[in-house]
C-alpha cells in the first residue's frame, strides 16, 4: 500500500512492503467502539435466533435495542476527549479517525438507527418479519453506517458503503409481498450499477493520485503530472456517482418512491435518515477532503445537483394526490429527496469556499432532519396500523388520536421550517447562510424558492390532520399506540420540541471546527 | 419590570398548554377569560410601572443569548410606541375572551370551547410576543406564530366559505413573511447583527445603499400583505366575511396593526435608505388604497348590492390602514404619530364595529345589508335602541368624528404628507393627501348610509327576525372599555402623543 506504482513499469519487489515491522498496529479499541459494538450485537443477534424458541424471539429485538444504545453510549468518551485515529500507516495517514465530524455522522446512524429498532419491534410482531434476519441487517447496516464517516480512505469507504447498503437490499425485500420484491429489486439493480461507476472512479483515481488514503489522494492529484489530469477528474465525478446515488440526488432519484413504498415503514425511514447521511458523510469526505485541489469543478456540480434534487423532490411532492394509495409515504419520499437538494448546498458551498467550513451547516441540519423525519415516518407506522397509507387517512387525526397529531403537526412544520418548528427553520437558515456567505446567490434564491413550494404541501398536510374527518368513511379501528411506537414518537417529539426551545445544542456544530 | 413583561408572554402560553389537558369543555372559556384576565392586568402594571418620562427608552429589557451560533438574542422590551400596543391586544384579547364565554360560536362539526380557548390564547401570545420583541428572527417567529391559531379559528369556527378564506388568509401571509424574512436574513447577514435596537441606532450605517434597498423591498412587501397595503389586500374581505366574530375582532385589532407596526419598528429605521426610496410608492398605493376601500365600501351600501355587513368593514380597514401607511409614508414625525395613532384608533373603534356587527348578524341570522334594511331600514333605533345608538356612535367614530378617536390619527396622517421628509416629492404627496382628504368624504358617505340603512327605519315593517333582544350584559360588558376609551383618546390624545412621540423622535434619528 505504501508503495508508490511507477506507472508503464511493473513494479517487481521481494516483499509487499518495504519495513513489515511498521505494519504491526495497535488498534484504539474505544475509537473503533461505535461501529464495531453494532456490527458484534449483530451477529450475537444472528446467532441467538438459532437457539431462541419461537415464543421468545421478541427478546431478539430488545437486544438489538441495548446493543445500539451501548454503541452510542460508546461515543460518549470520544466526545469529550480530543480526535483518536487508528489504522495508520507511517506516511499515509489514519484509515480510520474519530474526530467531530465522524462523531456527529455517527450519533446521526446509530441513533437513527436506535430510533428504527423502537419503531420496529412493533412492525417485526405485526408483519411477522423473521426477527433474526430482520435485526442481524439493520444492525450491520447501522455498523457500516457508522464506520462510514470514520473511514480515511477510498477503500474503507467504499466497504463501509457497501456494509451499509447490501443488508438494506434485504432488509427492503423482507415483506414478502410482490411489492416488497420490486422494491428491492429496484433498489438492488440501480445501487450496484452506481457502486460499479464509483470502483471506477476509485480505480482511476488511484491510478493518478498513487494512493487511497484521502489526504493523500488530495497531495497527489495536485501534483498529478498534466497527462492524468483528465484520468483524475473523470475518476473523481464517478466516484461522486456513487455517494450520489445513497444520498438519492437527481438523477439518481427514481428509486426512492418505489422503494419507500414497497419497504416496511421503519426500514424505510431508516434509508431516508440513514441511508442519506451514509451517503452524504461519505460525499462530503471524498469532496473536502480527497478533491479538495478541484474545488471549484465539484462545488458547481454540487450546487446545480442541490438546485435539481430540491426542485425535483418538491415538485415530486407537490404532485402526489392525495386519493391515491400510499400517497403518504411517497408523499415523505419526495420530500426526503427536496430534504437532500438542502443537504447539498453547504457541500456546494465548501467547494467555492476552499475550506471544511460550511459542512457543519450540513451535518446540523442532516441531525436535525434525522430527528423529525424518523418522527414523521413513525407517525405513518402508527396510522399505518389499520392499513391506512393515503393522505386522505390522515383527515381528522386530531380528533381520533390527538397525540400522534400532534406530533405529526410538530414534525411536518419542523421539516416545513415554520414555527413552531423552530429548529426547522434555523436548520434551513445556517444552510441559506452558507450558500450567501460562499457567493452562491442563486443557489440561495433557487431554495427560498423550494421552501416555499414545500410549504404548501407540508401545510394541506397538517391541516387536513385538523379538519373534520370524512362523513362517509367509517372509523378506522383504532386501538392503542403499541408501547414503543409511543415511546419512539415521544422520544422523537421531545427531541424536536427541546431543539426547538433551546436551538444552539445542535447549531453548535455549524461554527466549530469539524476534521 | 423585565419580570412583568416575559410573565406577559408566558401566562398566556401555560394557558394554551393547559387546554392540551383534559378539562371539560364547560371551563374551557373560563380559563380563557381568568388567563387573558391576568395578562391585561399585567399589561396595565406594565403601562402603570413605563417611565412616561423617558418614553423612547426601552424599558422592561431582558437580553439574553439565545443561539449564539446564529448571534439571536432573546431580546424583549417595550418603548412609547409598543406599550399602547401591547395594552391594545391584552385589552381586546381579555374582551373577544369574556364575549366568548357566553356566546361561543357552535354547530355541526365545530370543535369544541376547549380547543377555541387554546387558538385564542396561543394568538394571544403571538400577538404580544410581536409587539415586545427586538430581534428580528424572533419578530419574525411571533410573527408566524400568529397565523397558526388564526387559521384554525376562520376554517373551523367560520362561516360561508370559510376554509377558502382561510387557505387565501394563510397562503398570502405565509407568501409575504417569507419575503420578509429574506429580506432580515440579508440584513443579519451583512450586518452581523439581528438586534432590532442595535441596528436603528446604526441608521442603516454598516449596510450598503443597495442592501438596504433589497431588503427595504423585501421586508415592505412581507408587511404591507399583513398591514394590508392595496393592492396586496384581497385576503382581508374574504377572511374577516368568514371568521368569527372574536376572530374578525382580533384580526382588524391587533393582526393588521403588526404589519404597520413592523414598518415603523423595523423598515424606517433600519433600512433608511430602502425607505426613502421606496416611501413614495407606498405612499401612492396608500392613497390609492384610501379612495378604494372606500368606493368599494360605498358599492357595497347601495341598496340592492347584496352587500355583507362584515365585508364592508373589511374594506372599510383598507381604507382607514391607508391612513396609516400614508403617514408611515411621508417619512415625517407627525406623520408616523398620526400613523401609530390611527393604529390604535382602528383597533378600538373597527373591534367595536365587528363586535356590534358580529352580535347582528347572531341577532338576523345574515349580514347582508339588504335582507336586515328591508325597504325602509332595520330601525334598530326602534328595535334594539343601545345596540342602534352603539353601532351610529361606532361608525361616526370610524367615520372621523373630531373629538373621538378616529380623528387625530388621520389628520396628523395628512398633516406629515402636506409636508413630507427631506428628499421626498412635494407635490406627489400633496396629491395623495388631497386623495386622502376626498377618501375621509366618502367615508363619511358610505358609514351614514350604513347608519341609515341599519340603524333608522319604520320598526313596524316586516323583519327577517320578529324577537331582537337588546343588548345583553355580556355584550355591555365586553363593548363599554372600547367605547370609553374612543372617547378618552378622542378627547385626550396627548395620552397616547406623549408616548410616542419621543419614540418616533427617535427612530427617525432626532435624538
Amino acid at each position: 500500500m505504501s508503495s508508490t506504482p511507477d506507472l508503464g513499469q511493473p513494479v517487481m519487489t521481494t516483499l509487499a512492503v518495504a519495513d513489515p515491522g511498521g505494519l504491526i498496529q495497535s488498534v484504539d479499541w474505544v475509537a473503533v467502539a461505535p461501529p464495531l459494538i453494532a456490527a458484534l450485537v449483530g451477529l450475537v443477534v444472528l446467532l441467538a435466533d438459532l437457539f431462541l424458541p419461537d415464543a421468545r424471539k421478541k427478546t431478539l429485538g430488545w437486544i438489538s435495542t441495548a446493543g445500539l444504545a451501548l454503541s452510542l453510549v460508546a461515543l460518549l468518551p470520544l466526545a469529550t476527549g480530543g480526535t483518536r485515529s487508528t489504522f495508520c500507516l507511517p506516511d499515509a495517514g489514519c484509515s480510520y479517525v474519530a474526530d467531530r465530524f465522524a462523531l456527529v455522522f455517527q450519533l446521526l446512524a446509530l441513533g437513527g438507527a436506535l430510533l428504527t429498532a423502537l419503531l420496529s419491534l412493533h412492525t417485526v410482531a405485526e408483519e411477522k418479519l423473521p426477527g433474526g434476519e430482520y435485526w442481524f441487517l439493520l444492525l450491520s447496516s447501522a455498523g457500516g453506517a457508522a464506520l462510514l464517516p470514520a473511514a480515511r480512505d477510498l477503500a474503507t469507504l467504499v466497504i463501509a458503503l457497501e456494509v451499509a447498503s447490501l443488508p438494506a437490499f434485504a432488509l427492503v425485500a423482507l415483506r414478502r409481498d410482490g411489492r416488497g420484491a420490486e422494491s428491492a429489486l429496484k433498489f438492488f439493480l440501480s445501487s450496484v450499477t452506481a457502486t460499479a461507476v464509483m470502483l471506477l472512479g476509485v480505480s482511476f483515481v488511484y491510478a493518478a493520485s498513487g494512493s487511497i488514503h484521502l489526504t493523500a489522494v488530495a497531495d497527489g492529484l495536485a501534483h498529478a503530472p498534466a497527462q492524468l489530469k483528465p484520468l483524475a477528474e473523470a475518476g473523481a465525478v464517478l466516484t461522486l456517482v456513487g455517494f450520489a446515488f445513497k444520498v438519492a440526488a437527481v438523477p439518481f432519484h427514481f428509486w426512492v418512491p418505489d422503494t419507500y413504498t414497497g419497504a416496511p415503514l421503519p426500514v424505510a425511514g431508516y434509508l431516508s435518515v440513514v441511508g442519506k447521511a451514509s451517503g452524504l458523510a461519505g460525499l462530503a469526505l471524498v469532496t473536502t477532503l480527497a478533491f479538495r485541489p478541484y474545488g471549484h469543478t465539484w462545488g458547481l456540480v454540487l450546487a446545480v445537483l442541490a438546485a435539481l434534487t430540491m426542485t425535483a423532490g418538491n415538485v415530486g411532492a407537490l404532485r402526489q394526490r392525495a386519493a391515491t394509495r400510499y400517497s403518504a409515504v411517497r408523499l415523505l419520499a419526495w420530500s426526503s429527496v427536496g430534504q437532500a437538494g438542502y443537504l447539498l448546498v453547504p457541500l456546494a458551498a465548501a467547494g467555492y469556499a476552499g475550506s471544511a467550513q460550511p459542512l457543519g451547516a450540513t451535518v446540523a441540519y442532516a441531525l436535525i432532519y434525522g430527528l423529525v423525519n424518523l418522527g414523521a415516518f413513525g407517525v405513518v407506522a402508527v396510522v399505518a396500523r389499520s392499513g391506512a397509507t393515503r393522505l386522505d387517512d390522515f383527515r381528522g387525526l386530531f380528533a381520533r388520536d390527538r397525540w400522534s397529531a400532534l406530533a405529526l403537526a410538530f414534525f411536518l412544520l419542523c421539516l416545513a421550517g415554520l414555527p413552531p418548528g423552530v429548529v426547522g427553520l434555523f436548520g434551513k437558515v445556517v444552510v441559506f447562510r452558507a450558500a450567501v456567505d460562499a457567493g452562491l446567490g442563486w443557489l440561495a434564491v433557487v431554495m427560498a424558492v423550494n421552501v416555499v413550494i414545500a410549504l404548501y404541501y407540508y401545510l394541506v398536510w397538517t391541516a387536513k390532520l385538523f379538519a373534520p374527518a370524512e362523513q362517509d368513511r367509517p372509523e378506522p379501528v383504532a386501538g392503542r399506540v403499541p408501547g414503543p411506537l409511543a415511546a419512539t414518537l415521544g422520544l422523537a417529539a421531545s427531541g424536536a420540541v427541546v431543539l426547538s426551545v433551546a436551538p444552539e445544542l445542535v447549531l453548535q456544530v455549524v461554527n466549530g471546527a469539524l476534521f | 419590570m423585565n419580570a412583568v413583561l416575559i410573565a406577559l408572554l408566558v401566562l398566556p402560553l401555560l394557558g394554551a398548554a393547559l387546554t392540551l389537558a383534559p378539562i371539560p369543555d364547560r371551563l374551557a372559556p373560563r380559563l380563557g377569560t381568568a388567563v387573558t384576565g391576568a395578562a391585561l392586568a399585567l399589561s396595565i402594571a406594565l403601562a402603570a410601572g413605563f417611565d412616561q418620562d423617558h418614553p423612547s427608552r426601552m424599558q422592561a429589557v431582558t437580553d439574553v443569548s439565545w443561539i449564539p451560533s446564529l448571534d439571536i438574542r432573546f431580546h424583549l422590551g417595550v418603548d412609547g410606541i409598543s406599550l399602547p400596543l401591547l395594552v391594545l391586544t391584552a385589552l381586546l384579547t381579555f374582551l373577544c375572551a369574556v364575549y366568548s364565554t357566553r356566546r361561543m360560536p357552535s354547530g355541526d362539526g365545530v370543535p369544541g370551547a376547549r380547543s377555541f380557548t387554546g387558538l385564542l390564547l396561543l394568538l394571544e401570545v403571538g400577538m404580544l410576543a410581536t409587539f415586545a420583541v427586538l430581534d428580528l428572527v424572533l419578530f419574525f417567529l411571533a410573527f408566524e406564530i400568529v397565523l397558526i391559531p388564526m387559521y384554525f379559528l376562520i376554517a373551523r369556527w367560520g362561516s360561508g366559505a370559510k376554509v377558502f378564506a382561510a387557505n387565501r388568509f394563510i397562503l398570502y401571509t405565509l407568501l409575504g413573511s417569507a419575503v420578509m424574512l429574506l429580506g432580515f436574513l440579508l440584513i443579519g447577514v451583512k450586518a452581523g447583527t439581528f438586534d432590532m435596537t442595535r441596528l436603528a441606532d446604526a441608521h442603516g450605517a454598516g449596510l450598503s445603499h443597495t442592501t438596504q434597498v433589497v431588503a427595504g423591498l423585501a421586508i415592505l412587501l412581507g408587511l404591507a400583505v399583513k398591514a394590508p397595503a392595496w393592492p396586496l389586500h384581497s385576503w382581508l374581505p374574504d377572511a374577516h366575511t368568514a371568521a368569527p366574530t372574536v376572530g374578525s375582532v382580533l384580526l382588524a385589532g391587533v393582526l393588521l396593526k403588526m404589519g404597520t407596526y413592523g414598518l415603523v419598528r423595523v423598515w424606517l429605521p433600519i433600512v433608511p435608505d430602502g425607505a426613502a426610496t421606496f416611501a413614495p410608492y407606498l405612499g401612492a398605493f396608500a392613497a390609492v388604497g384610501i379612495l378604494y376601500g372606500s368606493l368599494a365600501c360605498l358599492a357595497l351600501a347601495r341598496p340592492g348590492a347584496k352587500g355583507d355587513l362584515k365585508r364592508l368593514i373589511a374594506y372599510s380597514s383598507v381604507g382607514h390602514m391607508g391612513f396609516v401607511l400614508l403617514g408611515i409614508a411621508s417619512l415625517t414625525q407627525s406623520g408616523v404619530n398620526g400613523a401609530l395613532f390611527a393604529n390604535i384608533a382602528h383597533g378600538l373603534i373597527t373591534g367595536l364595529l365587528f363586535f356590534l356587527v358580529g352580535a347582528v348578524k347572531d341577532r338576523y341570522g345574515t349580514a347582508d345589508l339588504d335582507t336586515l334594511s328591508g325597504t325602509t331600514g332595520a330601525a334598530l333605533y326602534g328595535r334594539a335602541p343601545r345596540i342602534g345608538g352603539l353601532l351610529a356612535f361606532a361608525a361616526v367614530a370610524s367615520l372621523g368624528l373630531p373629538g373621538l378617536a378616529g380623528f387625530w390619527g388621520e389628520l396628523l396622517s395628512m398633516f406629515g404628507a402636506f409636508d413630507p421628509a427631506a428628499g421626498l416629492s412635494r407635490p406627489a404627496f400633496v396629491t395623495y393627501m388631497v386623495a386622502a382628504g376626498i377618501g375621509t368624504l366618502l367615508t363619511a358617505a358610505y358609514l351614514l348610509i350604513v347608519v341609515k340603512r341599519v340603524c333608522m327605519g319604520d320598526p313596524k315593517q316586516p323583519a327577517p327576525v320578529t324577537d331582537l333582544p337588546d343588548l345583553k350584559a355580556y355584550e355591555a360588558v365586553s363593548w363599554t372599555p372600547l367605547a370609553a376609551l374612543t372617547v378618552v383618546a378622542g378627547l385626550w390624545p396627548a395620552l397616547l402623543l406623549s408616548l410616542s412621540d419621543p419614540a418616533v423622535k427617535h427612530l427617525l434619528g432626532g435624538g
